[in-house]
């Protein structure tokens, strides 16, 4: 009471506009704000995109976008070249996801024995994730370098003419093909294997050791109890884990763009590198390039519901 | 089936002495419960048995064979949790199978066997459901399958029914008797429940602090306790322990004018032990108390309590000694009424209250 009778007299217009602050009022002034913001930049853009994919604009023509329908979508799909760039996301996605998942198991499966240094050690093999990746592909394009980079060295080649020019897919001089697409591949899984570690380590602790000592005295050999006990515990975290890199890898840009700018040639050509040169590079396609986002997004949704689905399955049963 | 051998076992975590160097022997078949109350080491020492924690020194021999180093797997003993540490990703079927397929038996042993266990435990209808939709007696019966398709030289329990609702742990206390007696497997077993212990033990070795106290059969352990911890722990409520002085073939209780004639056959034995005369403690059970009119000890009743067949009447016969009474229902005794008894000649024991050990017919001669 004494609160009231010391605060200051409000005029009654005042406390007019005072009442009408209520719950309501004050919960509509917090939300709003972000919801423009949302809707601004998230919202709106991703309706306008669908609507540029079915158009003829190029968005720095001076002119409105021309109604071609499916043109677009048409177009992409029978186009020779986009059916590469799709192979080469993919065999990026798969090899990239496929040894992040194993590194990342093991690494796991490392850093949670207990041991001295145990704590600094996983601290450590976070750092990477924690780099920004234009930074991580800059560092990488030094390291691969074959006149003075690290890797080479690190490999015994210290002749740039006798050693892998991993960027350039030539090794002494020879072409290897692909060898950029794995060079990327490996900083990838340099980069994001710690993500992985991090969300099955998460899974690997939360197994009760009860389970252990009952194996143990079930008689189960060290094999038998990974694959009998350790996997299906932690399948579920894993499973988020691959299905986030798995989104992540079709997505792939930053970190190629920063390395090889999707050559040499097409070979590191990713989809999200050629939606970006459709969409700016030079070639300012606007509207096919919405259309080409918008084939990637229904891809992703369709590899994340397969996956969201096993997933739903294995909890149910369990 | 095996005999399971501890020489001079012993645990310490750090500077905690889990337990203190101890020796038992338990024999072919057997039932051997080990009771104490929480932390005397029961658990530790089973668990040392199975080898799932390491013992900080002594020898462990399994059939004469010593096991003190070796993993659990190697020991071929079957361990039965009180959490029943079920496999919660497979089934019921996948959970009794589990200790076969880690052996890498074929399909029709492994089939075969399962079914074996299934019907001894009658538990056919559960083989495809997970072990967590189950009750608590279910996963119990479950977690003994997967232990009995082993045919493991030895069942290790601990406190297998202590999450278990009460009336449902009297019945499957029974299945587990019945178990042993069916396969006659040599089985140790945990518990904190004197109860489970005295209905299910050929033999009880009772624990406190770490250490062993009394190692005998339940009657044994009933009747004839080795000292005051056994005396008081063994029987609900436990025994009366009466303080007194001992002379001349009478002990002269604290307090009231109570003088209680030793029997005759304990006469020579506490002369003995207490060199001629000394301060003793008087044990007696519940039920080997008399009323009776001119009983030589007397006291006030300070609380009854009707326990069905009987009454248990709570007597005062000092100001700080409180003891309890079996009593027929017919007898009604008011709170404050004075109450004279006798103790039955052949269920008096006698402690020596220094060393807190009995005194003993045996000794003496």
């Amino acid at each position: 009471m004494s609160v009231q009778a010391n605060a200051p007299r409000l005029s009654s217009q005042e406390r007019a506009r005072r009442r009408y602050l209520t719950d309501r009022a004050i919960v509509n002034l917090f939300i709003w704000p972000t919801l423009i913001l949302l809707i601004a930049i998230n919202l709106f853009p991703l309706f306008y995109s669908l609507y540029l994919g079915f158009t003829d604009y190029s968005a720095i023509a001076r002119q409105v976008p021309v109604w071609v329908g499916f043109k677009n979508f048409s177009d992409i799909l029978n186009d020779q070249q986009m059916w590469k760039y799709f192979a080469t996301t993919g065999k990026y996605a798969l090899a990239s996801v496929g040894l992040q998942t194993l590194l990342g198991f093991a690494l796991a499966m490392l850093v949670r024995e207990k041991f001295r240094g145990s704590g600094l050690l996983t601290t450590l093999i976070l750092i990477p994730m924690m780099i920004s990746p234009v930074v991580v592909g800059l560092f990488w394009k030094l390291m691969y370098n074959p006149t003075f980079g690290f890797f080479n060295y690190l490999l015994g080649f210290t002749n740039p003419s006798t050693g892998p020019d991993m960027l350039a897919s030539r090794f002494a001089g020879k072409v290897v093909p692909n060898l950029a697409l794995w060079a990327v591949v490996l900083v990838d899984v340099w980069m994001w294997s710690p993500f992985v570690m991090l969300l099955v380590l998460s899974g690997l602790k939360a197994i009760p050791d009860y389970l252990y000592e009952a194996a143990a005295i079930d008689r189960a050999s060290s094999w038998f109890q990974f694959w009998r006990i350790t996997l299906p515990q932690v399948a579920p975290l894993l499973l988020i884990a691959v299905l986030f890199r798995t989104i992540e890898a079709f997505k792939a840009f930053d970190l190629v763009m920063g390395m090889t700018g999707g050559g040499p040639g097409d070979q590191t050509e990713l989809i999200a590198v050629n939606l970006y040169r459709q969409a700016f590079l030079g070639q300012w396609r606007t509207g096919r390039a919405s259309a080409l986002a918008y084939i990637v997004l229904i891809i992703i949704i369709a590899v994340s519901n397969l996956y969201i689905r096993y997933l739903n399955k294995m909890r149910g049963e369990s | 089936m095996a005999t399971i051998e501890l020489q001079k076992v012993e645990k310490r975590f750090g500077d905690f002495q889990a337990v203190k160097p101890m020796d038992l022997t338990i024999h072919d078949g057997e039932f051997v419960v080990l009771l104490g109350p929480s932390g005397c080491g029961k658990t530790t020492t089973l668990r040392m048995i199975s080898g799932l924690e390491a013992v900080t020194s002594g020898t462990i021999l399994l059939d004469g064979r010593n096991v003190t180093w070796l993993h659990p797997s190697e020991r071929d003993i079957a361990f039965v949790f009180q959490l029943y540490a079920l496999y919660p990703h497979i089934s019921v079927r996948d959970n009794i199978a589990f200790p076969l397929r880690a052996q890498g038996e074929s399909k029709e042993t492994i089939e075969k066997r399962v079914k074996e266990v299934v019907d001894l435990l009658q538990i056919g209808h559960l083989l495809d459901a997970r072990p967590g939709k189950l009750s608590g007696g279910d996963q119990q019966r479950v977690a003994l399958a997967r232990a009995l398709v082993r045919r493991p030289a030895a069942f290790l329990m601990d406190e297998p029914l202590g999450a278990l609702d009460a009336d449902f742990r009297e019945s499957m206390r029974a299945e587990i008797k019945q178990l042993h007696i069916d396969q006659h497997a040599t089985t140790v077993y945990v518990t904190h429940d004197q109860v489970e212990a005295m209905a299910m033990g050929d033999r009880i070795v009772v624990m406190s602090d770490a250490e062993i106290q009394q190692i005998g059969t339940p009657s044994e352990v009933y009747y004839k306790p080795a000292n005051v911890f056994v005396a008081r722990f063994i029987g609900s409520p436990g025994m009366n322990l009466a303080r007194g002085h001992y002379s001349e073939g009478r002990v002269r209780l604290k307090g009231q004018n109570n003088v209680y004639a030793v029997p005759d056959d304990w006469q020579q034995a506490l002369g003995k032990a207490l060199g001629g005369s000394g301060d003793v403690l008087v044990g007696f059970r519940p039920e080997a108390a008399r009323i009776s009119a001119d009983g030589p000890i007397a006291g006030e009743v300070y609380a009854t309590e009707l326990q069905g067949a009987y009454v248990m009447l709570y007597i005062n016969i000092n100001e700080d000694e409180i003891i309890h009474i079996r009593a027929e229902r017919i007898h009604q005794h008011q709170i404050g009424d004075t109450v004279r008894f006798d103790i039955d000649p052949r269920m008096v024991r006698f402690f020596d209250p220094a060393s807190e050990r009995a005194i003993t017919r045996e000794a003496a001669q």
